[in-house]
Protein backbone atom coordinates (compact mmCIF):
# COMPACT_ATOMS: atom_id res chain seq x y z
CA UNK A 1 0.00 0.00 0.00
CA UNK A 2 1.36 2.84 -1.03
CA UNK A 3 0.98 4.84 2.39
CA UNK A 4 2.51 1.79 4.22
CA UNK A 5 4.10 3.45 7.21
CA UNK A 6 3.91 6.84 6.10
CA UNK A 7 0.82 7.32 8.95
CA UNK A 8 0.82 6.39 12.49
CA UNK A 9 -0.91 6.19 15.50
CA UNK A 10 0.38 8.76 17.64
CA UNK A 11 -2.30 9.33 20.30
CA UNK A 12 -4.70 6.93 22.04
CA UNK A 13 -6.79 6.66 25.07
CA UNK A 14 -9.31 4.42 26.81
CA UNK A 15 -12.20 6.16 28.76
CA UNK A 16 -11.30 4.09 32.11
CA UNK A 17 -15.15 4.38 33.06
CA UNK A 18 -17.49 1.10 32.61
CA UNK A 19 -20.20 2.50 34.26
CA UNK A 20 -21.39 6.18 34.26
CA UNK A 21 -24.95 7.09 34.49
CA UNK A 22 -23.78 10.71 35.80
CA UNK A 23 -22.39 11.38 32.09
CA UNK A 24 -23.61 11.86 28.64
CA UNK A 25 -22.44 9.66 25.55
CA UNK A 26 -21.20 13.09 24.38
CA UNK A 27 -19.15 14.46 27.58
CA UNK A 28 -17.50 10.86 27.40
CA UNK A 29 -16.68 11.55 24.05
CA UNK A 30 -14.95 14.63 24.58
CA UNK A 31 -13.03 13.35 27.55
CA UNK A 32 -11.59 10.51 25.21
CA UNK A 33 -10.38 13.38 22.90
CA UNK A 34 -8.66 15.00 25.70
CA UNK A 35 -6.94 11.66 26.76
CA UNK A 36 -5.77 10.90 23.75
CA UNK A 37 -4.07 14.53 22.46
CA UNK A 38 -2.96 14.25 26.20
CA UNK A 39 -1.03 11.19 25.21
CA UNK A 40 0.84 12.26 21.99
CA UNK A 41 0.98 16.32 22.89
CA UNK A 42 -1.12 17.72 20.61
CA UNK A 43 -3.95 20.12 21.50
CA UNK A 44 -7.57 20.66 19.72
CA UNK A 45 -6.18 23.45 17.89
CA UNK A 46 -3.88 21.06 15.96
CA UNK A 47 -7.17 18.95 14.92
CA UNK A 48 -8.15 19.40 11.57
CA UNK A 49 -10.06 15.91 10.64
CA UNK A 50 -12.79 14.16 12.72
CA UNK A 51 -13.74 10.13 12.60
CA UNK A 52 -16.92 8.52 14.35
CA UNK A 53 -19.78 7.20 14.17
CA UNK A 54 -22.01 5.52 17.38
CA UNK A 55 -25.00 4.17 18.70
CA UNK A 56 -26.77 6.82 20.45
CA UNK A 57 -26.27 9.24 17.74
CA UNK A 58 -28.68 10.31 15.35
CA UNK A 59 -27.55 10.25 11.27
CA UNK A 60 -26.10 13.45 11.70
CA UNK A 61 -24.05 12.92 14.75
CA UNK A 62 -20.93 14.26 13.59
CA UNK A 63 -22.46 17.22 13.09
CA UNK A 64 -23.77 17.52 16.50
CA UNK A 65 -20.52 16.31 18.04
CA UNK A 66 -18.51 19.01 15.98
CA UNK A 67 -21.00 21.62 17.79
CA UNK A 68 -20.48 20.24 21.25
CA UNK A 69 -16.22 21.01 20.67
CA UNK A 70 -16.72 23.98 19.08
CA UNK A 71 -14.92 22.30 15.94
CA UNK A 72 -14.63 22.98 12.31
CA UNK A 73 -12.90 20.23 10.58
CA UNK A 74 -11.24 20.22 7.29
CA UNK A 75 -12.42 16.30 6.80
CA UNK A 76 -15.34 14.43 8.18
CA UNK A 77 -15.72 10.99 8.55
CA UNK A 78 -18.89 9.38 9.95
CA UNK A 79 -19.20 6.00 8.16
CA UNK A 80 -20.86 3.68 10.11
CA UNK A 81 -20.89 -0.15 9.73
CA UNK A 82 -20.75 -1.76 13.10
CA UNK A 83 -18.58 -2.25 15.64
CA UNK A 84 -16.02 -2.23 13.15
CA UNK A 85 -16.09 1.35 12.12
CA UNK A 86 -13.38 2.58 14.08
CA UNK A 87 -10.84 -0.07 12.72
CA UNK A 88 -11.88 1.50 9.45
CA UNK A 89 -12.29 5.19 10.55
CA UNK A 90 -8.33 4.26 11.23
CA UNK A 91 -7.44 3.41 7.55
CA UNK A 92 -9.90 6.39 6.63
CA UNK A 93 -7.84 8.83 8.39
CA UNK A 94 -4.81 7.56 6.87
CA UNK A 95 -5.77 8.06 3.39
CA UNK A 96 -6.95 11.56 3.78
CA UNK A 97 -4.03 12.50 5.51
CA UNK A 98 -1.94 10.66 2.97
CA UNK A 99 -4.18 12.64 0.43
CA UNK A 100 -3.77 16.59 2.11
CA UNK A 101 -7.04 16.44 3.05
CA UNK A 102 -6.36 16.96 6.50
CA UNK A 103 -3.26 16.87 9.24
CA UNK A 104 -4.11 15.53 12.67
CA UNK A 105 -7.42 13.40 12.47
CA UNK A 106 -9.40 12.22 15.86
CA UNK A 107 -11.53 8.94 15.36
CA UNK A 108 -13.97 8.65 18.39
CA UNK A 109 -16.13 6.52 20.23
CA UNK A 110 -18.29 7.22 23.51
CA UNK A 111 -21.45 5.10 24.80
CA UNK A 112 -23.39 4.85 27.73
CA UNK A 113 -25.35 1.51 26.75
CA UNK A 114 -24.65 0.01 30.39
CA UNK A 115 -26.55 3.09 32.14
CA UNK A 116 -28.59 3.49 29.42
CA UNK A 117 -29.32 -0.21 29.60
CA UNK A 118 -29.48 -0.94 25.86
CA UNK A 119 -30.63 -4.64 25.08
CA UNK A 120 -27.97 -4.64 22.52
CA UNK A 121 -27.46 -8.93 22.17
CA UNK A 122 -31.04 -9.70 22.77
CA UNK A 123 -33.21 -6.86 22.25
CA UNK A 124 -33.59 -8.16 18.50
CA UNK A 125 -37.15 -7.61 16.67
CA UNK A 126 -37.36 -4.26 16.55
CA UNK A 127 -37.31 -4.42 12.91
CA UNK A 128 -34.87 -2.18 10.21
CA UNK A 129 -35.91 -0.40 7.79
CA UNK A 130 -34.18 -1.96 5.00
CA UNK A 131 -35.24 -3.95 2.21
CA UNK A 132 -33.30 -7.29 3.55
CA UNK A 133 -34.67 -6.54 7.02
CA UNK A 134 -38.47 -7.23 5.80
CA UNK A 135 -37.68 -10.53 5.18
CA UNK A 136 -35.66 -11.01 8.49
CA UNK A 137 -37.05 -9.10 11.11
CA UNK A 138 -40.73 -10.83 11.57
CA UNK A 139 -38.49 -13.92 12.58
CA UNK A 140 -36.65 -12.78 15.61
CA UNK A 141 -33.12 -12.94 14.88
CA UNK A 142 -31.48 -11.27 18.07
CA UNK A 143 -27.55 -10.55 17.64
CA UNK A 144 -26.49 -13.47 19.60
CA UNK A 145 -28.90 -15.34 17.72
CA UNK A 146 -27.25 -14.74 14.44
CA UNK A 147 -23.98 -15.49 15.89
CA UNK A 148 -25.37 -18.51 17.29
CA UNK A 149 -26.60 -19.85 13.55
CA UNK A 150 -22.48 -19.91 12.75
CA UNK A 151 -21.38 -21.74 15.65
CA UNK A 152 -24.06 -24.52 15.32
CA UNK A 153 -23.16 -24.42 11.98
CA UNK A 154 -19.26 -25.00 12.80
CA UNK A 155 -20.04 -27.24 15.20
CA UNK A 156 -21.93 -29.48 12.75
CA UNK A 157 -19.05 -28.90 10.04
CA UNK A 158 -15.76 -29.26 11.86
CA UNK A 159 -16.61 -31.12 14.87
CA UNK A 160 -15.70 -27.73 16.85
CA UNK A 161 -16.88 -28.30 20.72
CA UNK A 162 -18.54 -26.07 23.17
CA UNK A 163 -15.40 -26.35 25.28
CA UNK A 164 -13.00 -25.11 22.63
CA UNK A 165 -15.44 -21.75 22.27
CA UNK A 166 -15.13 -21.95 26.32
CA UNK A 167 -11.57 -21.45 26.17
CA UNK A 168 -11.87 -18.25 24.22
CA UNK A 169 -14.13 -16.53 26.99
CA UNK A 170 -11.59 -18.20 29.95
CA UNK A 171 -8.49 -16.68 28.07
CA UNK A 172 -10.51 -13.33 28.11
CA UNK A 173 -10.65 -13.21 31.47
CA UNK A 174 -7.34 -14.35 32.28
CA UNK A 175 -6.43 -11.28 30.32
CA UNK A 176 -8.88 -8.93 32.26
CA UNK A 177 -7.57 -9.97 35.57
CA UNK A 178 -4.56 -8.41 34.47
CA UNK A 179 -5.80 -4.86 33.22
CA UNK A 180 -7.03 -2.84 36.36
CA UNK A 181 -10.34 -1.01 34.68
CA UNK A 182 -11.51 -4.35 32.79
CA UNK A 183 -15.29 -5.05 34.08
CA UNK A 184 -14.54 -8.56 35.09
CA UNK A 185 -11.95 -9.79 36.44
CA UNK A 186 -12.46 -12.83 38.33
CA UNK A 187 -11.16 -16.40 36.80
CA UNK A 188 -13.40 -18.40 34.74
CA UNK A 189 -13.07 -21.63 34.04
CA UNK A 190 -14.35 -24.04 31.12
CA UNK A 191 -16.39 -25.58 33.04
CA UNK A 192 -17.92 -22.02 34.53
CA UNK A 193 -18.98 -20.94 30.85
CA UNK A 194 -20.99 -24.55 30.21
CA UNK A 195 -22.74 -24.15 33.55
CA UNK A 196 -23.97 -20.65 32.15
CA UNK A 197 -27.50 -20.55 31.15
CA UNK A 198 -27.92 -21.11 27.38
CA UNK A 199 -28.65 -17.53 25.84
CA UNK A 200 -29.19 -18.94 22.13
CA UNK A 201 -28.31 -22.18 21.38
CA UNK A 202 -25.05 -23.48 21.61
CA UNK A 203 -24.33 -19.96 22.87
CA UNK A 204 -23.71 -19.74 26.57
CA UNK A 205 -24.00 -16.45 28.19
CA UNK A 206 -20.16 -16.44 28.62
CA UNK A 207 -19.77 -17.09 25.53
CA UNK A 208 -21.04 -13.63 24.98
CA UNK A 209 -19.62 -9.99 25.53
CA UNK A 210 -20.85 -7.60 28.01
CA UNK A 211 -22.58 -4.63 28.39
CA UNK A 212 -20.42 -1.88 29.22
CA UNK A 213 -20.16 2.39 29.36
CA UNK A 214 -17.01 3.40 27.92
CA UNK A 215 -15.48 4.61 24.95
CA UNK A 216 -11.94 6.27 23.26
CA UNK A 217 -9.98 8.06 20.95
CA UNK A 218 -7.14 7.89 18.46
CA UNK A 219 -5.24 10.79 16.74
CA UNK A 220 -3.69 9.51 13.40
CA UNK A 221 -1.20 12.02 11.60
CA UNK A 222 1.59 11.52 9.32
CA UNK A 223 4.46 9.27 10.39
CA UNK A 224 7.33 12.47 10.14
CA UNK A 225 4.73 14.54 12.37
CA UNK A 226 4.47 11.40 14.76
CA UNK A 227 7.92 11.31 15.30
CA UNK A 228 8.27 14.06 17.19
CA UNK A 229 5.32 13.79 19.57
CA UNK A 230 5.70 12.41 23.58
CA UNK A 231 4.77 8.52 22.24
CA UNK A 232 6.82 5.98 20.23
CA UNK A 233 4.44 5.88 17.12
CA UNK A 234 2.42 2.99 15.46
CA UNK A 235 2.54 2.59 11.87
CA UNK A 236 0.15 1.62 9.69
CA UNK A 237 0.93 -0.70 7.17
CA UNK A 238 -2.11 -2.12 5.32
CA UNK A 239 -5.50 -2.26 5.82
CA UNK A 240 -8.57 -4.02 4.38
CA UNK A 241 -12.66 -3.62 4.70
CA UNK A 242 -15.59 -4.93 3.11
CA UNK A 243 -19.01 -6.69 4.09
CA UNK A 244 -20.49 -10.05 4.19
CA UNK A 245 -24.36 -10.11 3.74
CA UNK A 246 -26.91 -13.27 2.40
CA UNK A 247 -25.50 -12.52 -1.02
CA UNK A 248 -29.23 -12.64 -2.58
CA UNK A 249 -29.67 -15.96 -0.95
CA UNK A 250 -26.77 -18.33 -2.12
CA UNK A 251 -23.93 -17.03 0.61
CA UNK A 252 -21.67 -19.56 2.18
CA UNK A 253 -21.76 -18.19 5.94
CA UNK A 254 -18.77 -19.81 7.05
CA UNK A 255 -16.63 -17.13 4.98
CA UNK A 256 -16.66 -13.88 6.16
CA UNK A 257 -15.83 -10.50 5.54
CA UNK A 258 -12.53 -10.97 7.59
CA UNK A 259 -11.26 -13.77 4.29
CA UNK A 260 -11.39 -10.53 2.06
CA UNK A 261 -10.57 -7.56 4.43
CA UNK A 262 -7.09 -9.61 5.88
CA UNK A 263 -6.02 -10.60 2.67
CA UNK A 264 -6.05 -7.14 1.29
CA UNK A 265 -4.50 -6.00 4.70
CA UNK A 266 -1.66 -8.55 4.69
CA UNK A 267 -0.69 -7.98 0.63
CA UNK A 268 -1.29 -4.13 0.91
CA UNK A 269 1.17 -4.25 4.36
CA UNK A 270 3.88 -6.68 2.84
CA UNK A 271 3.96 -8.96 5.81
CA UNK A 272 2.93 -12.61 6.45
CA UNK A 273 1.26 -14.38 9.22
CA UNK A 274 4.46 -15.29 11.02
CA UNK A 275 4.74 -11.47 11.33
CA UNK A 276 1.76 -10.93 13.74
CA UNK A 277 3.38 -11.09 17.45
CA UNK A 278 -0.08 -10.17 18.82
CA UNK A 279 -3.86 -9.61 17.08
CA UNK A 280 -6.62 -7.81 18.87
CA UNK A 281 -9.75 -9.96 17.39
CA UNK A 282 -13.26 -8.63 18.06
CA UNK A 283 -14.60 -10.52 20.42
CA UNK A 284 -18.69 -9.94 20.18
CA UNK A 285 -19.10 -13.74 20.72
CA UNK A 286 -16.70 -16.69 21.33
CA UNK A 287 -17.32 -17.88 18.08
CA UNK A 288 -16.64 -14.66 16.43
CA UNK A 289 -12.94 -14.90 17.55
CA UNK A 290 -12.73 -18.80 16.01
CA UNK A 291 -14.15 -17.72 12.60
CA UNK A 292 -12.12 -14.90 12.11
CA UNK A 293 -9.08 -15.97 13.10
CA UNK A 294 -10.06 -19.10 10.40
CA UNK A 295 -10.88 -16.13 7.89
CA UNK A 296 -7.83 -14.33 8.19
CA UNK A 297 -5.89 -17.32 7.72
CA UNK A 298 -4.12 -17.95 10.93
CA UNK A 299 -5.28 -21.31 10.57
CA UNK A 300 -6.98 -23.08 7.71
CA UNK A 301 -11.03 -23.33 7.51
CA UNK A 302 -12.60 -26.16 9.95
CA UNK A 303 -9.15 -25.64 12.06
CA UNK A 304 -10.30 -22.86 14.71
CA UNK A 305 -11.17 -25.62 16.91
CA UNK A 306 -8.10 -26.72 18.03
CA UNK A 307 -6.17 -23.74 17.38
CA UNK A 308 -7.62 -21.59 19.62
CA UNK A 309 -7.78 -24.53 22.36
CA UNK A 310 -4.35 -25.43 24.28
CA UNK A 311 -3.54 -21.68 25.77
CA UNK A 312 -2.47 -20.18 22.08
CA UNK A 313 -4.01 -17.04 22.33
CA UNK A 314 -3.10 -16.11 26.01
CA UNK A 315 -1.11 -13.59 26.33
CA UNK A 316 2.16 -15.63 26.68
CA UNK A 317 1.23 -17.94 24.41
CA UNK A 318 2.28 -17.96 20.34
CA UNK A 319 -0.87 -15.97 18.97
CA UNK A 320 -1.75 -13.53 21.90
CA UNK A 321 -5.12 -12.20 21.41
CA UNK A 322 -7.38 -9.58 23.09
CA UNK A 323 -4.72 -9.01 25.80
CA UNK A 324 -7.04 -6.38 27.35
CA UNK A 325 -9.38 -8.72 28.17
CA UNK A 326 -11.84 -8.17 25.01
CA UNK A 327 -15.28 -7.79 24.65
CA UNK A 328 -15.73 -10.46 26.54
CA UNK A 329 -14.69 -9.32 30.26
CA UNK A 330 -13.10 -5.73 29.91
CA UNK A 331 -15.41 -3.49 27.78
CA UNK A 332 -18.16 -3.63 25.16
CA UNK A 333 -19.83 -0.22 25.21
CA UNK A 334 -22.19 -1.49 21.98
CA UNK A 335 -19.48 -0.66 19.49
CA UNK A 336 -15.84 -2.08 20.53
CA UNK A 337 -13.42 -1.24 17.09
CA UNK A 338 -12.17 1.21 19.02
CA UNK A 339 -10.83 -0.61 21.59
CA UNK A 340 -9.10 -3.46 19.24
CA UNK A 341 -6.54 0.20 17.74
CA UNK A 342 -5.77 1.13 21.47
CA UNK A 343 -4.71 -1.46 23.07
CA UNK A 344 -3.17 -3.24 19.76
CA UNK A 345 -0.84 0.25 20.31
CA UNK A 346 -0.31 0.16 23.92
CA UNK A 347 0.76 -3.66 22.84
CA UNK A 348 3.57 -2.12 20.33
CA UNK A 349 4.65 0.86 22.41
CA UNK A 350 5.55 -1.33 25.33
CA UNK A 351 2.85 0.06 27.65
CA UNK A 352 0.77 -2.92 28.87
CA UNK A 353 2.72 -4.15 32.22
CA UNK A 354 1.64 -7.72 33.47
CA UNK A 355 -0.17 -8.45 30.29
CA UNK A 356 2.82 -6.89 27.80
CA UNK A 357 3.50 -9.33 25.06
CA UNK A 358 7.31 -9.81 24.81
CA UNK A 359 9.24 -8.44 21.97
CA UNK A 360 5.53 -7.30 20.43
CA UNK A 361 6.92 -5.71 16.82
CA UNK A 362 3.81 -6.13 14.56
CA UNK A 363 0.05 -6.11 15.57
CA UNK A 364 -3.18 -7.51 13.48
CA UNK A 365 -6.65 -5.19 14.62
CA UNK A 366 -9.77 -6.82 13.18
CA UNK A 367 -13.61 -5.70 13.52
CA UNK A 368 -16.72 -7.25 12.97
CA UNK A 369 -19.78 -4.90 12.54
CA UNK A 370 -23.23 -6.36 12.59
CA UNK A 371 -23.84 -10.12 13.00
CA UNK A 372 -21.79 -12.70 11.34
CA UNK A 373 -25.24 -14.85 10.51
CA UNK A 374 -26.90 -11.79 8.92
CA UNK A 375 -24.90 -9.36 7.49
CA UNK A 376 -21.45 -7.47 8.70
CA UNK A 377 -18.63 -5.58 8.25
CA UNK A 378 -15.11 -6.59 8.74
CA UNK A 379 -11.75 -3.91 8.92
CA UNK A 380 -8.37 -4.87 9.28
CA UNK A 381 -5.37 -3.42 10.09
CA UNK A 382 -1.43 -4.26 10.52
CA UNK A 383 0.42 -1.77 12.86
CA UNK A 384 3.99 -1.72 13.69
CA UNK A 385 6.88 -0.31 15.85
CA UNK A 386 9.35 -0.40 13.40
CA UNK B 1 -64.46 6.91 23.49
CA UNK B 2 -61.44 5.18 24.21
CA UNK B 3 -60.31 2.61 21.02
CA UNK B 4 -61.10 -1.34 22.15
CA UNK B 5 -57.88 -3.17 22.30
CA UNK B 6 -58.26 -5.97 19.73
CA UNK B 7 -57.52 -9.06 21.61
CA UNK B 8 -54.42 -11.15 21.53
CA UNK B 9 -52.88 -8.38 19.61
CA UNK B 10 -50.03 -9.53 17.46
CA UNK B 11 -46.67 -8.10 18.52
CA UNK B 12 -43.92 -8.93 16.76
CA UNK B 13 -42.47 -6.72 13.43
CA UNK B 14 -44.47 -6.64 10.26
CA UNK B 15 -42.88 -6.33 6.97
CA UNK B 16 -42.80 -2.91 4.93
CA UNK B 17 -44.98 -4.05 2.13
CA UNK B 18 -43.54 -1.94 -0.87
CA UNK B 19 -44.00 -1.95 -4.67
CA UNK B 20 -40.69 -3.55 -5.18
CA UNK B 21 -41.94 -6.85 -2.84
CA UNK B 22 -45.51 -6.87 -2.60
CA UNK B 23 -46.06 -9.73 -5.39
CA UNK B 24 -43.63 -11.54 -2.78
CA UNK B 25 -46.47 -10.83 0.05
CA UNK B 26 -49.88 -11.28 -2.08
CA UNK B 27 -48.48 -15.39 -3.13
CA UNK B 28 -47.51 -15.22 0.48
CA UNK B 29 -50.95 -14.98 0.98
CA UNK B 30 -52.22 -17.42 -1.78
CA UNK B 31 -49.86 -19.55 0.32
CA UNK B 32 -47.48 -19.51 -2.55
CA UNK B 33 -43.55 -19.29 -2.59
CA UNK B 34 -41.85 -17.64 -5.10
CA UNK B 35 -38.60 -16.57 -5.69
CA UNK B 36 -36.63 -14.16 -8.68
CA UNK B 37 -35.18 -15.31 -11.70
CA UNK B 38 -33.33 -13.39 -14.20
CA UNK B 39 -34.55 -13.56 -17.39
CA UNK B 40 -31.41 -12.34 -19.39
CA UNK B 41 -28.71 -14.88 -17.01
CA UNK B 42 -30.73 -17.06 -15.40
CA UNK B 43 -29.01 -15.79 -11.99
CA UNK B 44 -31.61 -16.96 -8.57
CA UNK B 45 -32.43 -14.26 -5.84
CA UNK B 46 -34.29 -13.95 -2.61
CA UNK B 47 -35.31 -11.05 -0.84
CA UNK B 48 -36.91 -9.50 -3.89
CA UNK B 49 -35.50 -6.71 -5.54
CA UNK B 50 -36.43 -5.22 -8.86
CA UNK B 51 -32.57 -5.30 -10.10
CA UNK B 52 -30.78 -8.77 -11.56
CA UNK B 53 -27.56 -8.92 -9.08
CA UNK B 54 -25.46 -10.26 -11.16
CA UNK B 55 -25.88 -8.87 -14.31
CA UNK B 56 -28.11 -5.76 -12.87
CA UNK B 57 -31.02 -6.57 -15.54
CA UNK B 58 -34.40 -5.58 -14.53
CA UNK B 59 -36.36 -8.34 -16.92
CA UNK B 60 -37.38 -10.75 -14.02
CA UNK B 61 -39.57 -13.72 -13.79
CA UNK B 62 -41.42 -15.00 -10.59
CA UNK B 63 -40.37 -18.90 -10.01
CA UNK B 64 -42.58 -20.69 -7.58
CA UNK B 65 -40.75 -23.41 -5.02
CA UNK B 66 -42.12 -26.18 -4.27
CA UNK B 67 -41.75 -25.20 -0.16
CA UNK B 68 -39.53 -28.14 0.19
CA UNK B 69 -35.51 -27.83 1.71
CA UNK B 70 -33.40 -28.62 4.36
CA UNK B 71 -32.05 -26.48 7.53
CA UNK B 72 -28.74 -24.86 6.81
CA UNK B 73 -28.33 -23.42 10.21
CA UNK B 74 -30.77 -22.94 13.40
CA UNK B 75 -30.70 -21.39 16.54
CA UNK B 76 -32.75 -22.11 19.85
CA UNK B 77 -33.65 -18.56 21.34
CA UNK B 78 -33.90 -18.61 25.02
CA UNK B 79 -33.61 -14.94 25.39
CA UNK B 80 -34.85 -11.77 23.56
CA UNK B 81 -36.68 -9.55 25.44
CA UNK B 82 -38.60 -8.22 22.17
CA UNK B 83 -42.44 -7.75 22.58
CA UNK B 84 -43.71 -10.50 20.78
CA UNK B 85 -41.09 -12.54 20.98
CA UNK B 86 -40.34 -12.98 24.32
CA UNK B 87 -43.69 -14.29 25.26
CA UNK B 88 -42.98 -16.96 22.83
CA UNK B 89 -39.66 -18.08 23.90
CA UNK B 90 -38.34 -20.61 23.25
CA UNK B 91 -38.31 -20.36 19.55
CA UNK B 92 -36.12 -21.76 17.01
CA UNK B 93 -34.75 -19.28 14.31
CA UNK B 94 -32.93 -21.24 10.87
CA UNK B 95 -31.81 -20.10 7.90
CA UNK B 96 -33.19 -22.70 5.49
CA UNK B 97 -31.85 -23.91 1.75
CA UNK B 98 -34.68 -24.60 -0.67
CA UNK B 99 -34.29 -27.39 -3.28
CA UNK B 100 -34.24 -24.25 -5.45
CA UNK B 101 -30.87 -23.69 -3.68
CA UNK B 102 -31.87 -20.27 -1.82
CA UNK B 103 -31.55 -19.55 1.75
CA UNK B 104 -34.13 -17.80 3.74
CA UNK B 105 -34.32 -16.59 7.21
CA UNK B 106 -37.27 -17.98 8.79
CA UNK B 107 -39.08 -19.97 11.90
CA UNK B 108 -38.71 -23.95 12.76
CA UNK B 109 -42.29 -24.76 14.23
CA UNK B 110 -44.65 -28.01 14.23
CA UNK B 111 -41.51 -29.45 16.43
CA UNK B 112 -39.80 -29.58 19.46
CA UNK B 113 -36.90 -27.71 19.90
CA UNK B 114 -34.58 -30.39 20.45
CA UNK B 115 -35.76 -32.18 17.33
CA UNK B 116 -34.19 -29.55 15.33
CA UNK B 117 -30.91 -30.52 13.41
CA UNK B 118 -28.68 -29.30 10.79
CA UNK B 119 -29.98 -31.30 7.36
CA UNK B 120 -33.70 -31.89 8.79
CA UNK B 121 -35.81 -31.95 5.34
CA UNK B 122 -38.17 -29.38 6.00
CA UNK B 123 -41.35 -27.94 4.31
CA UNK B 124 -42.92 -24.45 3.85
CA UNK B 125 -46.37 -23.65 6.39
CA UNK B 126 -48.01 -20.38 5.70
CA UNK B 127 -48.39 -18.40 9.00
CA UNK B 128 -51.30 -16.01 8.61
CA UNK B 129 -50.22 -13.58 11.11
CA UNK B 130 -52.63 -10.65 10.29
CA UNK B 131 -54.93 -10.31 7.74
CA UNK B 132 -52.47 -8.29 5.44
CA UNK B 133 -49.52 -10.37 6.15
CA UNK B 134 -48.72 -14.08 5.99
CA UNK B 135 -44.91 -15.51 6.70
CA UNK B 136 -43.37 -18.52 5.23
CA UNK B 137 -42.15 -20.36 8.30
CA UNK B 138 -41.01 -24.08 7.77
CA UNK B 139 -41.99 -27.52 9.92
CA UNK B 140 -39.97 -30.92 9.86
CA UNK B 141 -41.36 -32.69 6.23
CA UNK B 142 -44.19 -35.12 6.52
Amino acid sequence: MSLSRKIAVAGVYEHPTRFAPDKSMYQIMAESVRGALDDCGLTIKDVDGLLTAGMGMGPMGIVGFCDYLNLTPNYLDGTNIGGSSFVAHTAHAAAAIHAGLCNVAVVVYGSTAASSRFAIGTGGGHGGGDPCDQFESPFGPTTVGAYAMIAQRHMHDYGTTPEQLAEIAVTMRLHASMNPVAKYRDPITVADVLASRVISSPLHLLDCCIISDGGGALVITSAERARDLKKKPAYLLGAGETVRHAGRGQRDFLEIAAAQSGRLAFERAGVTHKDINMAMIYDSFTITVLSTLENLGFCKRGEGGPFVSGGRLRFDGALPINTDGGGLSSNHPGMRGMFLVIEAVKQLRGECGPRQVKNCKTALVHGTGGALGTRHSGATLILTNQ
Amino acid sequence: MPQQKEPRAYRKPLPHIDEENRPWWEAAQRHELYIQKCRDCGDLRFHPRALCTSCMSSRTEWVRCKGGGKIYTFTVTNQNQAAGFRESLPYVMAWVELDEGIKMLTNIVDCRPEQVKIGMPVEAVFDDVTPEVTLVKFRPAR
